[in-house]
């Protein structure tokens, strides 16, 4: 089948993230949803995204919870190795540090410390992103920490279709999964497949092919990256996009593959540059490919600092497509 | 300062002898423990819970195979009181390859599903939140399971216990927070740790019963637990017992002692549990003293041939860093 016999439907990606909740607790009666007001009764999330689905599966399995992230997530490891599949909501990305115990010490270290006894198969969905002007308490990219943490995946996708693939092999990973919701592209519509399926964890996604220089991001950034091509392509630089997809484990190959063929790798990202995960696969492609590159391997991320209120301050702060496209052509000025 | 409890359950002879039993258990492998790590053959620390057998061996009477426990790094005799099997248990303590974890949890995180061990975890206070989703899981699933999350009297000044109490109380999970109220957080005395002289009050501000129970008595441990048992089962929600005890080897075997005074050691050695319930039911006509020496060679039998099983297993390969850390293996 073409890809263009593929009957397509235009949503968001919250509207995606839904579709694979009510799909999920449809297919699996293990699923449970519950996190702050995700229930009806509370408004079916703060932003909506659960809406429906107390009404069609019952209280007992979509369940508005007290705003104790660390109760919650206790909850959710408990049920998982229990044998149900929960898809637990940190309301926002930052809310997720009085979890951490919960999290880094026990959702994701379970399964090896009990010598594979115990498996937590659960899911951690949370938002964030700047751009709303809500200042460092409520829309870091923490990816970093998770990713440093050996036995928890971290799937951060950048479009509607994916939105809904990802979440929907996280659900069903006998693994515990991080689900980044970013708040600028979970409200972007675009084409999904009626029938789209999981896409598999762990495996990037070529969003442009390139030839000069590949440009490596994921979650919100990707889209930043799209419009820095278009300006490249008018300066006559042909730059190939890979969505990571997956932060841990991430997919080297297909990294590896792309800057062999570029010989020049720009990785971008939303979260702090240093010691980000952008310094984890530019250290990667170096080590791997170092006679092969034209030009070094560059970061582009947030400044060291907290993300800031001021309007002027949160858009220098966010690495915007200008930024992509000065960083490319000085790359491709090399080699 | 307890809430009064209504129930006046008294164990029977075999109930009692089955406490005994699991008392004894706990206190000849702690024994047993003490011994190799003083003749050098574990270098692992060792958090002996001696002294405070009477708690986990009187709740796990009254609780059936597939309930499940969440204990804590000084939690051993939770695990031996669930009648956890001793070769898997040992193996583990002594980093190898049969051990229930592989060698790769060690004493402080062991773990054993077929007895019910789920968790345990050397973090204060985070085996409480973990319990809850257990007894939302058998709500869920509508068995009559509970859910007992162990935890020290210094736990309850954590974040973790205040939350995972509120959340229990306000869905009515199955679940027993046993305190094991031993005096001491690490070295800090109780009182300048703690808010209130006693923390079964802290159950009134969640809403679920909470009783002071003498965690030295099993007639007075078996009567609160068994109470706090039969609310679960009843889908009536959590309890909080806070048992007192006292915990004869300090925080960390071999530790100074030096928070604590000789007098208040030596008093509370002086009350064993294990020694003045031994004799009660000698005294009581429960069991004769050659009963109880027959239930004891049968244990110390059962703890030499784990401890002989677990310096027979092998270390764990090198592998196992690749493996369990997710589902599927990491590549070379």
């Amino acid at each position: 089948m073409s890809t263009d016999t593929i009957e397509m439907v235009k949503m968001t990606g919250q509207q995606a993230v839904s579709a694979a909740l009510f799909e999920a607790m449809e297919k699996d009666p293990k699923v449970l949803v519950f996190g702050e007001d995700v229930a009806d009764r509370e408004g079916g999330g703060v932003m909506g995204t659960t809406r429906g689905l107390s009404t069609k599966f019952g209280d007992a399995r979509v369940r508005s919870t007290p705003i104790a992230e660390q109760s919650i997530i206790g909850a959710a490891i408990g049920a998982a190795m229990a044998g149900y599949k929960p898809v637990a909501e940190i309301m926002l990305m930052n809310f997720i540090t009085v979890a951490m115990d919960m999290i880094v010490n026990h959702a994701a270290k379970l399964r090896f410390m009990s010598g594979g006894q115990s498996q937590v198969p659960m899911v951690i969905r949370t938002l964030t992103g700047a751009g709303w002007q809500t200042a460092g308490q409520h829309c870091d990219h923490f990816e970093g920490w998770f990713a440093h943490t050996a036995g928890i995946k971290v799937v951060a996708p950048a479009t509607p279709a994916d939105y809904k693939g990802l979440l929907l092999s996280a659900i069903q990973d006998p693994d515990p999964v991080l689900f980044i919701e970013n708040n600028r592209t979970m409200f972007m519509a675009g084409e999904v497949p009626v029938n789209q399926g999981p896409i598999p964890l762990g495996k990037a996604r070529i969003a442009q092919e390139g030839k000069d220089i590949t440009l490596i991001s994921y979650s919100g950034i990707v889209a930043h990256c799209h419009m820095a091509a278009a300006e490249l392509a008018k300066a006559g630089i042909s730059a190939e996009i890979v969505d990571l997809r997956t932060i841990s484990p991430w997919d080297k190959e297909t990294v590896l593959a792309s800057v062999e063929k570029t010989g020049r790798a720009l990785v971008v990202h939303e979260a702090v540059r240093d010691f980000g995960p952008g310094a984890e696969i530019a250290a990667t492609i170096q080590e791997e490919l170092f006679g092969k590159l034209k030009a070094p391997v560059r970061r582009l991320g947030a400044p060291y600092c907290a993300v800031p209120f001021a309007k002027v301050l949160e858009d220098a702060y966010l690495v915007q497509p200008p930024a992509i496209v000065a960083a490319a052509q000085e790359l491709a000025a090399r080699g | 300062m307890s809430q009064s409890n209504t129930n006046k359950a008294s164990p029977d002879a075999a109930t009692q002898l089955d406490i005994f039993r699991r008392m004894l258990r706990i206190e000849r492998n702690d024994d047993a423990t003490r011994s190799q790590i003083r003749r050098g053959r574990i270098t692992a620390p060792y958090y002996s819970a001696r002294g405070q057998e009477v708690i986990p061996a009187t709740v796990s009477n009254l609780l059936n195979d597939d309930d499940k426990i969440c204990t804590i790094y000084r939690g051993i005799h939770d695990m031996v009181a669930k009648d956890m099997p001793l070769r898997p248990l040992w193996a583990e303590i002594c980093g190898r390859v049969d051990g229930t974890c592989k060698g790769k949890g060690g004493p402080m995180h062991l773990t054993h599903p077929e007895t019910g061990v789920m968790v345990t975890t050397g973090i204060v206070g985070s085996s409480m939140p973990i319990a809850n989703g257990f007894a939302w899981a058998a709500l869920l699933d509508g068995t009559k399971q509970v859910t007992v999350a162990y935890f020290g009297d210094g736990a309850s000044n954590i974040g973790a216990f205040h939350e995972a109490l509120n959340l229990a109380s306000v869905w009515k999970l199955p679940v027993i927070f046993v305190c094991q109220n031993n005096g001491f957080a690490e070295h800090t005395r109780y009182e300048n740790g703690t808010s209130v002289d006693f923390i079964a009050k802290r159950a009134i501000g969640y809403g679920m019963p909470g009783y002071t129970v003498d965690g030295n008595d099993p007639f007075d441990m078996y009567a609160h637990a068994h109470a706090a048992v039969e609310r679960a089962r009843a889908g009536e929600g959590p309890t909080l017992l806070e048992c007192k005890t006292f915990r004869f080897m300090g925080h960390v075997f071999g530790d100074d002692d030096s928070y604590m005074t000789k007098e208040e050691k030596a008093e509370a050695m002086a009350k064993d549990p294990v020694a003045l319930y031994r004799q009660k039911l000698i005294d009581t006509g429960v069991a004769t003293e050659e009963q109880l020496a027959e239930i004891q060679a049968k244990i110390e039998a059962e703890v030499q041939d784990a401890i002989d099983f677990a310096f027979q297993s092998e270390p764990p390969s090198t592998d196992e860093l690749r493996r369990d850390v997710f589902a599927e293996e990491i590549p070379a």
